[in-house]
């Protein structure tokens, strides 16, 4: 084996100090310079946004309008439905404003939801993350909820001009403040329960005497801040005391598809 | 032609680590995501120089963290150690040979997300780690040693459409010679 010539020991160098300046850059900076490298991919996600709806197109095409009147018919049903839930609900949301009124509570704000397509997944095995195609240029700001009409997903990381970094429930950095709907209310955080299953995740720190039973549906607590209260996480498959056994720890299936995602809702601030 | 050939490899990590991204259909079926740089990195490390494989290590890396959750920067590190080792002791490999590609993939596709997460968690980081790691792993080394002749095979191909293609050889032979010319005559 050759030793390095003085030329190759400069270029060695320099790379290894290049990714020590990286490495040791302040967060700010890195996320800049980091959302700059992720832009240079803006090109081909386009492209591919293009492709994925000219094949949808061809399949629609494609599709006999037999199979378009059945759907349609099914749509139509389901329409109806969701015109009566909306009654109803419009009904009861009337109530809850007259009631918090009487009470002097303040009232809730309502959500203000933007549907955002997943452009992106972390190309890493190690972090559970997705780049959807809302920016600072559409007023997106770090932290915001991110959800699908089945659950919560995750929150904003990384906003970038065009596209943004979404941390997935799972994921180490996206923790999240729960409680169980039992009788008992019990609260626990969220966390990652491990590499291989994407759909279940870990409720941490529930107290020993936690009435936790399988099915029970598991909520945003709303502490903390960050997420709204309410908002379906997931069902508890069991749950056994951690290593330490000072709490108890379940698992989790989560109500929305995270290996599925195509679109998500942001909740904006 | 040199640049031709960086300006192929370049964009051929831009593009892959894109397709990495975008499509998911491994992490479904195999619980765990390809990585396609190390295969690039050992085409780059037998077929260029140290500064080629520098600047791939460098713009991949870039690249990859570009997509990723992973601190800027961090990808680069193990790149480049793996392509200056395969670069070093190239002399010593039959790179011709599937076996030997085969096996360089697997050793690069293993030991760059091993010294990715070493840094990681050497920096502080807690990434995901679990038994189920070891799965990923797995999988990632068997794709790049698959990958890695694939790789091989598409850049021979590149090659083959866009260099020069070599003279052919000449017909000529000094017995078969016929001579005309009068000077020659008299001569002889």
């Amino acid at each position: 084996m050759a030793s390095l010539t003085r030329a190759q020991y400069k270029i060695a160098g320099l790379v290894v100090v290049l990714a020590l300046v990286l490495l040791s850059l302040p967060s700010r900076t890195a996320d800049a310079l980091k959302s700059v490298v992720a832009s240079l991919f803006l090109p081909l996600i386009g492209f591919a946004s293009t492709t994925d709806a000219l094949a949808a197109n061809a399949v629609d095409r494609l599709m006999p309008k037999r199979e378009l009147a059945r759907q349609n018919s099914l749509l139509r049903r389901e329409n109806q439905q969701l015109r009566a839930l909306l009654l109803q609900a419009q009904e009861q949301a009337r109530e809850n404003a007259r009631l918090r009124e009487l009470v002097g509570w303040r009232a809730q704000s309502a959500w203000n939801l933007r549907v955002a397509r997943v452009v992106a997944r972390d190309p890493a095995n190690w972090w559970r993350t997705v780049h959807i195609d809302l920016g600072s240029k559409d007023g997106l700001r770090e932290n915001a909820p991110v959800l699908t009409p089945d659950g919560l997903v995750g929150r904003v990381g990384t906003v970038g001009i065009a596209t943004s970094q979404v941390l997935l429930l799972g994921d180490p950095n996206c923790r999240v403040s729960a409680v169980v709907e039992n009788a008992k209310r019990d609260v626990g955080v969220i966390g990652p329960a491990g590499a291989l299953r994407s759909d279940v995740v870990e409720l941490n720190y529930l107290p020993l005497s936690a009435e936790v039973k399988p099915g029970q549906l598991v909520l945003t607590s709303g502490l903390g801040g960050v997420f709204p209260k309410g908002i379906p996480i997931g069902r508890i498959i069991d749950a056994a005391p951690a290593a330490d056994e000072m709490h108890l720890k379940a698992r989790v299936k989560l109500s929305a598809n995270l290996s599925g995602l195509e679109e998500v809702l942001v909740l904006m601030q | 032609m040199k640049w031709f050939r960086a300006i192929t490899i370049l964009s051929a990590a831009w593009l892959g680590v894109f397709l990495q991204a975008k499509c998911g259909i491994t992490r479904t079926l195999l619980a765990a995501q390809l990585d396609v740089l190390p295969p690039l990195l050992v085409y780059t490390a037998l077929t260029s120089t140290v500064g080629m494989v520098a600047l791939v290590a460098v713009w991949g890396g870039l690249c990859l963290d570009a997509l990723s959750a992973n601190p800027l920067g961090v990808s680069i590190l193990p790149l480049f150690v793996v392509g200056l080792a395969i670069n070093r002791g190239r002399g010593l490999i039959l790179h011709w040979q599937i076996t030997a590609r085969l096996a360089l993939g697997a050793a690069a596709g293993a030991a760059v997300p091993t010294l990715t997460v070493l840094l990681l968690l050497t920096g502080g980081h807690n990434p995901l780690l679990s038994w189920g790691s070891v799965w990923q792993l797995l999988v990632m080394s068997a794709s790049a040693a698959v990958l890695t002749p694939a790789v091989f095979k598409l850049f021979e191909l590149v090659d083959c459409a866009f260099a020069y293609r070599p003279a052919g050889a000449t017909s000529f032979r000094h017995d078969r010679e016929i001579r005309r010319d009068k000077v020659l005559k008299e001569a002889e």
